[in-house]
C-alpha cells in the first residue's frame, strides 16, 4: 500500500484532521478565547465539504476492507452537506450560556461519529462495517445526553445506548452466522456463497435486517426513536434523524444490493411489509403528537418507510432514488428542524399549540417551516415532490403497484399532520403568540441554504441524473 | 420564450411584483395588471390558434415546445395546445381576471391572498398547456395545495374543517392519479423503446386491454374527485361555502374543470378500450351526480350551498356527456365546462357581493333586493337564466348539445341514464326560480337592507367581464364549437373505433 492508495480515504482523513485541530485548539486556547472554536470548526468543515466534491479515484485498500467509488463518495458528500447545515444551525444554541465549556466537545464527538459513518459506508467486509457502525453509535449517545442537566436528555442518552447495544448484538449474531456458513466476512467472498436454500443464511439476513432496522428506526424496531428524539437537544435530534439515518440507509442498501442480491425475492417481501408498516404506523402516531420534536420524530419514522420503498426494486434506479431522496430529505427536514430549533433556543417553546398565531409575529419563519413541511409531504414545486415521485416510480418499475398505492394513501395521512403546524401558525388565533424576534445570522443562513436546496434539487434535473450515473454498476 | 410558457411565467412575475408592493392598493393593482396581461395573452393565443388552423396547420396540438428535463426517465417539459386547451385557457384567464376584481377589498393580509390566488392560477394554466403527464401532474398539484391556506385563512364559517376536507380529498384523488400515471408510463412502450410521459406519443401505442382496465378506474376517479363525481363530491359544498369569493369563483369556475379535462385527455384518450368497456359503471355515478346535485340544491338555505350543489350537478353533466362517447355530446361537455365555469364564477361573485352587503347568505332572511340593489339583482337573474338554460345564454348551448348528443347513443342503458339526467333541467329551474323569488322579489324583510349601496366600479368590472363572456358563448357558439369539434376529432375517432 502506497501513499496514493492511502489518499483514497481522503474524506475520512480530512475529517480526522479537523477533529484533531479542534481538539488542539481547545487545549491551547484560554477561556475567553473559546469563541473562535465555532467559526474554526465550521470553516474547516465547509472546506472539507468542498474538497469532497473534487474527483476521487476508485479503489479498495486494506485487502478489500475499505472501498470507495463514485457512488460511495456521492453518499459521503450528501452527508457532508447535511452536517454542514447542522453545524451552522447549531452555532446559536452552542453559544448560549448553558453550553459553555462544551463547544469543542460537541464538534469532536459529532465529527467522530461522522468518521464512523464514513468507514461504515465504505466498508468492504462485515468487520469494518461493524467497527464503523459502533464508532458512529457510541458517541451519539453522548451527544443525545448533551444537555446533561436535563433529565430527559440524560434519559435519551441511556435509551439510545441501550437500544443500540441490543441492536448491535442482534446484528453481530447475524454476521456470525454469515461467517459460519460462508467462512468469510468479505462482501466479495460472501456474495457468491449466499443461496436461497440455505436456511441459516436466511436467518442471518433476518438478524442483519433487524439490527439495521433499529438504526433506521423501522417499525417494529422504532420504539426508542420518539423518546430519544424528544429528549435530545434539537440539533442533535436533527443529526440523528437525518445524518445517522441516512448513513444507515446507505450501507443497508449497499449490502442488500451486493451481498444479498441472490436472495432478492426474499428480502423484497420483507421490505415491502416493513415499509408499509413503517410508514403507516409512523404516520398514525405522528397524527397525535403535540410536541414539535416528537412530531418530527414520528414523521421521520414514516419517511424511513418511504425511503426503503426505493430499495425494493433492487435496480440502479432504485439506488439512485434512495440517495436522491435522502438528499431531499436532509434539506427538507433540516429546514424544519432549523425553524424549530431557532424557536426553541430563543423562546424555549416546543409545543405545537404555542405556535398558534406565529404568522402575525414571525412570518418568514412560518413560510420557511411551511415550505419545509410541504417538501416533506411531497407537494410541488419543492424537491420533496420529485423525491417521492421517483421513489414511487422505482417501486412501480418492478410492478409493486399495490405497495405504491398504499404508500400514496400514506402520503395523504402525512399531509394531514404536516398541515397541522401550518394551521397552527397561519390560521389559529392566539392572544399571546410567540413574540417577534430576530434570528441570528447563522440560523438564518442555515435555513436559507435549506430553502434554496429544496427548490434547486427538484427543479435542476442534473442533480438526480448525476446521482443515477454513479449508481450504475453497483 | 414561447407563447405558451408565458402563461406560467407571467403569474410568476406578478407574484414577484407583489412581493415588492406594500398594502392592499399596490398589491391589487399589480395583480390586476398581471392578470390583465394574462387575459390579453389568452386572446392573442386564441387568434393565433385560429389563424394557424385557417392556414392549414393539421397537427393535433399546435405551438409545441419541448425541453428535456429528466433524461433518464424521459420526462420533458412539453407544452402545446389544441382547441380544447385554448378554450380552457380563455376561461381561466377570464375567471382569474374577474376574481382579482371581486377581491378588490381584501383587507386581511392582501399580499398573501393575491400571491396564493395567482400561484394557484399558474398551476391551472400550466395544467392546460402541458402535454407531458409528469409536468401536467406537477401543475395539477400546484393548483390544489394553495387552496388550503386560501380557505383556511380568508374563508368564513367552519373554514378549518372545510379547508382540510377539501385538501385531503383532492390530494387523495391525486394519489390515485399518480398510480394511474405510473401505470401508463410503464406501459407506454409495449414494443420496446423508451418509456414516455408524452400524451401524443402514448396515444399512438396500444396498451394491453387488461392493463388499461386496471389503471382506468384510478385515473377516472382521481380526476373525478376534482370534477365532483358522486360520491366523491362531498368536499365541494363545504369547500365552496367556506371559501372567500374569488376562491369559490376560481375553484368552481376553473379548478373543477381540471377534472373533466383530465378525464377526457388522460383517462379516456390514453385508455380508450377501458373507457368504452367500463364507462357504464361511471355513468351510473355521474348520472347520480347530475340528479342528486340538482335535488340537493333545492333544499339548501345558504346561497353558496345552493350554488355548490348546482355545481355538482352541472359538473356531473360534463362527465356524463364525456361518457356518451360521441362527438356531439363531448363537444357539449367542453361547452358545458366553459359555460358552467363562467356562470358559476358569476354566481359566486354575486353571492360574495350580496353577502358583503347583507352579512347573511340565508335566503329566508333576505328579500326584495331588486329594489335596493338593482344592478346586482338583474345580473343575478341573468346568471340564473343562463344556469337553467335560457336560449341566448351559454347554458342553453351547452346543455342542448349535451342532450342532443346523449340521445344519439342508442344503447338502452345510456338512453335511460339520459332520460334521468334530463330531469335535472327541470329541477334546475325550480331551485333557480325559488332563489330569485325569495332573494330578489317580494317585500324587503330587513329594514337595514334599505340603505344598501349598489355595485361599485370594481365589482362591475368583475361582473361584466363574466357576463360578456356568457353572452358571447350564448349568442355566437359556433366559432367555439367548431374549434372544439376539430380538436375532438382524434379523440373521438380513437374511441368510436373501439365502441363499434
Amino acid at each position: 500500500m502506497n501513499f496514493e492508495n492511502f489518499l483514497l480515504m481522503r474524506q475520512e482523513l480530512v475529517l480526522i484532521g479537523i477533529v484533531l485541530i479542534v481538539l488542539i485548539a481547545e487545549i491551547f486556547t484560554e477561556k475567553d478565547q473559546k469563541g473562535i472554536i465555532t467559526p474554526l470548526a465550521i470553516t474547516l468543515f465547509a472546506i472539507h465539504t468542498v474538497i469532497g466534491f473534487l474527483p476521487l479515484a476508485e479503489g479498495s485498500i486494506f485487502g478489500g476492507s475499505y472501498n470507495t467509488c463514485a457512488l460511495i463518495n456521492t453518499m459521503k458528500n450528501v452527508l457532508n452537506l447535511g452536517v454542514l447545515i447542522i453545524l451552522i444551525q447549531s452555532s446559536f444554541w452552542l453559544n448560549q450560556e448553558t453550553q459553555k465549556g462544551k463547544v469543542s466537545e460537541f464538534y469532536i464527538v459529532l465529527l467522530s461519529t461522522l468518521v464512523g459513518m464514513f468507514y461504515m459506508i465504505s466498508s468492504g467486509d462485515f468487520l469494518m462495517f461493524y467497527i464503523g457502525l459502533e464508532t458512529a453509535t457510541i458517541p451519539l449517545a453522548a451527544l443525545a445526553a448533551f444537555d446533561r442537566y436535563k433529565n430527559k436528555s440524560a434519559e435519551a442518552g441511556i435509551k439510545l445506548i441501550l437500544s443500540s447495544a441490543l441492536s448491535s448484538g442482534i446484528l453481530l449474531y447475524g454476521i456470525s452466522m454469515i461467517y459460519g456458513t460462508t467462512g468469510s466476512v468479505y462482501f466479495k467472498d460472501v456474495a457468491p456463497m449466499i443461496s436461497q436454500t440455505n436456511a441459516l443464511q436466511i436467518l442471518a439476513f433476518v438478524f442483519y435486517f433487524a439490527g439495521m432496522g433499529f438504526k433506521m428506526s423501522l417499525v417494529p424496531f422504532h420504539l426508542w426513536t420518539a423518546d430519544v428524539y424528544e429528549g435530545a437537544p434539537v440539533n442533535i435530534t436533527s443529526y440523528l434523524s437525518v445524518i445517522s439515518k441516512g448513513a444507515a440507509v446507505f450501507i443497508f442498501t449497499i449490502i442488500l444490493f451486493t451481498v444479498f442480491r441472490v436472495i432478492a425475492p426474499m428480502w423484497q417481501d420483507v421490505i415491502w411489509v416493513i415499509a408499509v408498516l413503517t410508514m403507516t404506523i409512523g404516520n398514525l402516531f405522528a397524527l397525535r403528537q403535540k410536541n414539535m420534536k416528537r412530531f418530527l420524530a414520528f414523521s421521520s419514522i414514516a419517511q424511513a418507510g418511504f425511503i426503503i420503498l426505493g430499495v425494493l426494486s433492487g435496480t440502479a434506479m432504485g439506488m439512485a432514488t434512495v440517495v436522491y431522496y435522502v438528499l431531499v430529505y436532509i434539506f427538507s427536514n433540516l429546514a424544519a428542524f432549523g425553524v424549530v430549533s431557532v424557536i426553541a433556543a430563543t423562546t424555549g417553546k416546543e409545543n405545537m399549540e404555542e405556535y398558534n398565531g406565529l404568522y402575525a409575529t414571525n412570518p418568514k419563519l412560518c413560510w420557511s417551516l411551511t415550505i419545509a413541511l410541504f417538501s416533506l409531504a411531497g407537494i410541488p414545486p419543492v424537491a420533496g415532490f420529485f423525491g417521492k415521485f421517483f421513489l414511487f416510480t422505482a417501486a412501480a418499475e418492478k410492478g409493486f403497484y399495490w405497495i405504491v398505492l398504499i404508500a400514496l394513501l400514506n402520503t395523504i395521512i402525512s399531509l394531514y399532520y404536516y398541515l397541522m403546524p401550518v394551521k397552527a401558525m397561519f390560521i389559529n388565533k392566539n392572544e399571546t403568540p410567540i413574540v417577534a424576534f430576530k434570528s441570528d445570522a447563522m440560523s438564518k443562513i442555515g435555513i436559507i441554504i435549506c430553502l434554496v436546496g429544496m427548490v434547486v434539487i427538484g427543479l435542476a434535473s442534473p442533480i438526480y441524473e448525476s446521482i443515477l450515473k454513479v449508481c450504475f454498476g453497483i | 420564450m414561447d407563447i405558451l410558457s408565458l402563461f406560467v411565467v407571467v403569474p410568476f412575475l406578478t407574484i414577484i411584483g407583489i412581493l415588492f408592493t406594500k398594502g392592499l392598493k399596490g398589491t391589487r393593482v399589480v395583480s390586476a395588471v398581471g392578470m390583465g396581461v394574462q387575459l390579453i395573452m389568452a386572446f392573442n393565443l386564441l387568434f393565433k390558434y385560429l389563424g394557424a388552423r385557417k392556414a392549414g396547420e393539421l397537427g393535433e396540438m399546435l405551438f409545441i415546445q419541448s425541453h428535456m428535463w429528466y433524461q433518464s426517465l424521459n420526462i420533458h417539459y412539453t407544452v402545446g395546445v389544441d382547441g380544447i386547451a385554448v378554450a380552457m385557457i380563455m376561461l381561466t384567464s377570464i375567471v382569474v381576471f374577474a376574481g382579482v376584481f371581486a377581491s378588490w377589498m381584501t383587507k386581511e393580509l392582501p399580499r398573501e391572498f393575491f400571491i396564493s390566488l395567482i400561484f394557484l392560477s399558474s398551476g391551472v394554466f400550466g395544467f392546460f398547456i402541458s402535454i407531458d403527464l409528469f409536468t401536467m401532474f406537477l401543475f395539477y398539484e400546484i393548483a390544489v395545495i394553495p387552496m388550503y391556506l386560501l380557505i383556511g385563512l380568508w374563508g368564513t364559517g367552519p373554514k378549518e374543517y372545510s379547508a382540510m376536507k377539501l385538501t385531503l380529498m383532492l390530494m387523495g384523488g391525486s394519489a390515485l392519479l399518480v398510480l394511474g400515471l405510473l401505470g401508463i408510463y410503464f406501459n407506454s412502450a409495449p414494443n420496446g423503446g423508451p418509456l414516455t410521459f408524452n400524451i401524443l406519443e402514448i396515444a399512438k401505442v396500444h396498451i394491453p386491454v387488461a392493463t388499461q382496465k386496471f389503471f382506468f378506474p384510478f385515473l377516472f376517479v382521481g380526476f373525478g374527485v376534482l370534477g365532483a363525481l358522486f360520491p366523491f363530491h362531498t368536499w365541494s359544498p363545504d369547500g365552496h361555502a367556506s371559501a372567500p369569493t374569488a376562491v369559490s369563483m376560481l375553484h368552481a369556475g376553473v379548478l373543477m374543470k381540471l377534472g373533466g379535462y383530465g378525464i377526457l385527455r388522460v383517462a379516456m384518450y390514453l385508455l380508450p378500450d377501458a373507457a368504452v368497456q367500463m364507462g357504464w359503471i361511471f355513468l351510473i355515478f355521474t348520472t347520480t351526480s347530475v340528479v342528486y346535485g340538482a335535488f340537493g340544491a333545492i333544499w339548501q338555505k345558504d346561497l353558496k350551498y345552493i350554488n355548490a350543489y348546482s355545481s355538482v350537478s352541472h359538473c356531473g353533466m360534463v362527465i356524463f356527456a364525456l361518457l356518451m362517447i360521441n362527438k356531439t355530446a363531448m363537444d357539449g361537455a367542453i361547452l358545458q365546462m366553459i359555460s358552467h365555469g363562467l356562470m358559476t364564477a358569476l354566481f359566486f361573485a354575486l353571492i360574495g357581493m350580496i353577502y358583503g352587503r347583507t352579512h347573511t347568505r340565508n335566503i329566508y332572511e333576505m328579500g326584495g333586493l331588486m329594489k335596493v340593489i338593482p344592478f346586482l339583482s338583474v345580473i343575478y337573474v341573468i346568471a340564473g337564466m343562463a344556469s337553467l338554460g335560457l336560449p341566448g345564454l351559454s347554458g342553453f348551448v351547452a346543455e342542448m348539445t349535451i342532450f342532443v348528443g346523449a340521445f344519439q347513443n342508442a344503447d338502452t342503458f345510456h338512453r335511460v341514464c339520459t332520460i334521468l339526467a334530463t330531469t335535472a333541467i327541470v329541477v334546475t329551474a325550480v331551485y333557480i326560480l325559488r332563489v330569485v323569488g325569495l332573494l330578489l322579489l317580494g317585500p324587503i324583510k330587513d329594514h337595514h337592507f334599505e340603505d344598501l349601496k349598489d355595485a361599485t366600479w370594481y365589482e362591475k368590472v368583475s361582473l361584466l367581464t363574466l357576463l360578456i363572456a356568457i353572452f358571447a358563448v350564448g349568442l355566437a357558439p359556433f366559432w367555439l364549437s367548431n374549434m372544439i369539434q376539430d380538436s375532438l376529432t382524434p379523440i373521438v375517432a380513437k374511441l368510436s373505433v373501439i365502441a363499434q
